[in-house]
């Protein structure tokens, strides 16, 4: 793994077709709702954190990853019935940290993405405990166990959509 | 002061969308209705995802439905005539319960327009499919393919045939998002069917509907069935919720909760109904059918009791024989025994109003008789007869003549020979059995009944 800065260069600039910018997050929101309904645990998996967290670490702007992940989670949070913003807010700031630590870390092996994954994972549930049980006073428990497990499932789960998401993009040198 | 914002700018814009977004969750959260469904931007936005995901989620949901069709349709019938049969028992068993229950719920009926009680009945649904979720834990809501053109409305309970599943919350043209009640923002008022204790259900951090903040009491027990309240003035009363499951008590303070294990499997939902309309008054179609199961039941009983005829027997061996000239397959009614001791009670002992004079001794013929064999014979038991009749009833408290088919004491005494009566079907005292109406009788008799066929009950 390597842990500079100057990796950045070596692995290139990654850039995807623009439909795909669009489509991935709905699909990845349609999926989301579709699979929840017929799989009863799959709500353990945060699919739009995981395309949130992907754009960032491949685009490395840590502007546009905070906006995408705006984006998506205000989206998120059309889904639910609570206030809008919520996953906005969190989703937001996963982006952003995302954005930064591929600037500095190669995203591009597995172990990266898998700990990075795992480590947002639990930084978004953190940030939604936060928002939600302390500025807007609305029941969230917090199960340590629990969260551990969502968060190394999605970080499994990540790896293999990471490596999916991979053959759709074009390496820009 | 430009190299300030060209060096912070990636903090700057994450710091701005976060500003921002707090300050749409205070707008929002600052409204009094918190509950009530969103209005203005924010229904915009959500209108918009909703509208762009649920496009693909029918479709594929359709394809799944027509999978499933085609497989149940043509391939999956092999044990249908054996789980028909299956099926027609459990319909038969039914409508006896029913039975039991249409006098109850007649009774209860009549008790509630007494106290002014409003029974709330489901007069019109709308069946709809469940076609997504929110897709996170913290967010137990549902997507269905019914919106505000199909007359869906805020604030509608929804049901499945097994237990209620929450309520709609915003709704759009074609789709509805819909509460469920293991949310932990929902509220239902519920009742425990035996102890009739009240509370309001939730959903815990977990998901699992509870009863929240109830005294302890050791009559609630693990299996305990609850109800819907109808104090939330959302779902109409008595709609199943789910049993108990276990009392949890509260980390802090005396109270308990319930956690409820719900009656809809609501983690597998495909169909459900959304009520649209209910009303005070029992709806015609379902009063037919509590009249209608009375007298289907009544049949069930006849064919299954065993009967004191032998079909084996020739017909003039049975023990109940018909009368002469009755039609073969009509049943006698069925006749209570003769009093032992005719009383003062006997409705049709008692002379019309209109025959009584103040201050005169009641008396009648059978009394008279009495009276004057008790004169020429030595004194005998005598049975505690009614110390007066008027002679015009004389004929309704004497000894029935052999094999009348009348009705039972307390009506008009029929000839013998009559037709009985069918089965199932209230004597009528204002006929004779040829047709013919009757003279009215000085003292008009109740109309007779059998066990059968309960008098019919005026409402209260």
């Amino acid at each position: 793994m390597v842990l500079m800065a100057s990796s950045r260069h070596e692995v290139g600039t990654k850039s995807f077709p623009l439909l795909l910018y669009v489509l991935v997050p709905l699909l990845a929101l349609g999926l989301q709702s579709l699979l929840s309904l017929h799989l009863s645990r799959f709500d353990l998996i945060d699919l739009p954190l995981l395309v949130t967290i992907y754009y960032a670490i491949t685009q490395r702007e840590p502007v546009s990853a905070t906006l995408a992940g705006a984006v998506i989670g205000i989206a998120q949070d059309g889904l639910t019935h609570h206030a809008l913003g919520i996953f906005g807010i969190s989703k937001a700031v996963i982006g952003y940290i995302a954005a930064s630590l591929g600037v500095r870390v190669d995203t591009e092996n597995h172990g990266a993405r898998l700990l990075v994954t795992f480590g947002l994972t639990l930084t978004q549930t953190l940030i939604l405990w936060l928002l939600q049980r302390h500025m807007l006073g609305q029941p969230f428990a917090w199960h340590g166990v629990h969260e551990v497990i969502r968060a190394a499932v999605n970080a499994l789960v990540g790896v293999v959509l990471f490596a999916l998401l991979d053959l759709t993009r074009r390496t820009e040198y | 002061m430009e190299s300030f914002f060209s060096r912070y700018r990636n903090a700057l814009v994450l710091i701005a969308v976060l500003l921002a977004q707090v300050i749409g969750l205070a707008v929002q959260v600052r409204r009094p209705d918190q509950d009530s469904p969103d209005k203005g931007g924010v229904r915009l936005i959500r209108s918009w995802v909703v509208n762009s995901v649920t496009p693909p989620e029918r479709f594929f949901h359709w394809i799944g439905k027509s999978i499933r069709g085609t497989w149940s349709n043509y391939v999956d019938l092999i044990h249908i005539r054996k789980q028909n049969k299956n099926l027609q028992s459990e319909l038969d068993r039914l409508r006896l319960e029913e039975d039991s229950l249409a006098e109850d719920a007649r009774q209860g009926q009549r008790l509630q327009a007494l106290l002014g009680f409003k029974e709330k009945y489901v007069y019109q649904t709308v069946a709809a499919q469940v076609i997504g979720t929110s897709g996170t834990e913290q967010s137990h809501v549902l997507l269905i393919d019914k919106g505000s053109e199909d007359g869906v409305k805020p604030d509608m309970p929804v049901i499945t045939p097994d237990g209620i599943v929450g309520k709609t919350r915003d709704v759009f043209r074609h789709t509805s998002q819909v509460l469920e009640i293991s949310d932990a923002t929902s509220g239902a008022g519920v009742i425990l069917e035996k102890t009739r204790i009240r509370g309001v259900l939730r959903g815990d951090t977990w998901g699992q509907p509870e009863i929240i903040n109830v005294s302890p009491d050791e009559r609630i027990q693990k299996g305990e069935s609850v109800l819907t309240s109808g104090g939330d003035a959302i779902y109409p009363r008595g709609l199943s919720v789910g049993m108990v499951d276990r009392v949890v008590p509260q980390p802090e303070g005396t109270l308990v909760n319930v956690l409820v294990k719900p009656a809809a499997n609501l983690s597998r939902l495909e169909e459900v109904l959304v009520i649209t309309t209910t009303g005070n008054q029992m709806p015609a179609e379902m009063q037919q059918d509590l009249s209608d199961a009375e007298q289907k039941a009544s049949d069930v009983l006849a064919e299954r009791l065993p009967s004191r005829n032998d079909p084996n027997l020739p017909a003039d061996q049975q023990a109940d024989k018909p009368p002469e000239g009755a039609d073969a397959d009509v049943l006698p009614p069925v006749r209570p025994p003769q009093a032992l001791h005719p009383d003062h009670y006997t409705p049709s002992d008692t002379p019309a109003a209109t025959e009584l004079v103040p201050g005169q001794k009641i008396t009648n013929a059978e009394g008279a008789a009495a009276s004057a064999q008790e004169s020429s014979t030595p004194p005998t038991p005598k049975p505690a007869t009614n110390p007066g009749t008027s002679p015009a009833n004389s004929a309704a408290t004497a000894p029935k003549p052999s094999g009348s088919a009348g009705g039972s004491a307390g009506t008009t005494p029929k000839p013998a020979g009559t037709a009985p009566k069918p089965k199932a079907k209230p004597a009528s005292p204002a006929t004779t059995p040829a047709g013919q109406p009757a003279t009215p009788p000085t003292n008009p008799p109740p109309p007779a009944t059998t066990p059968q066929n309960p008098p019919p009950q005026g409402g209260a």
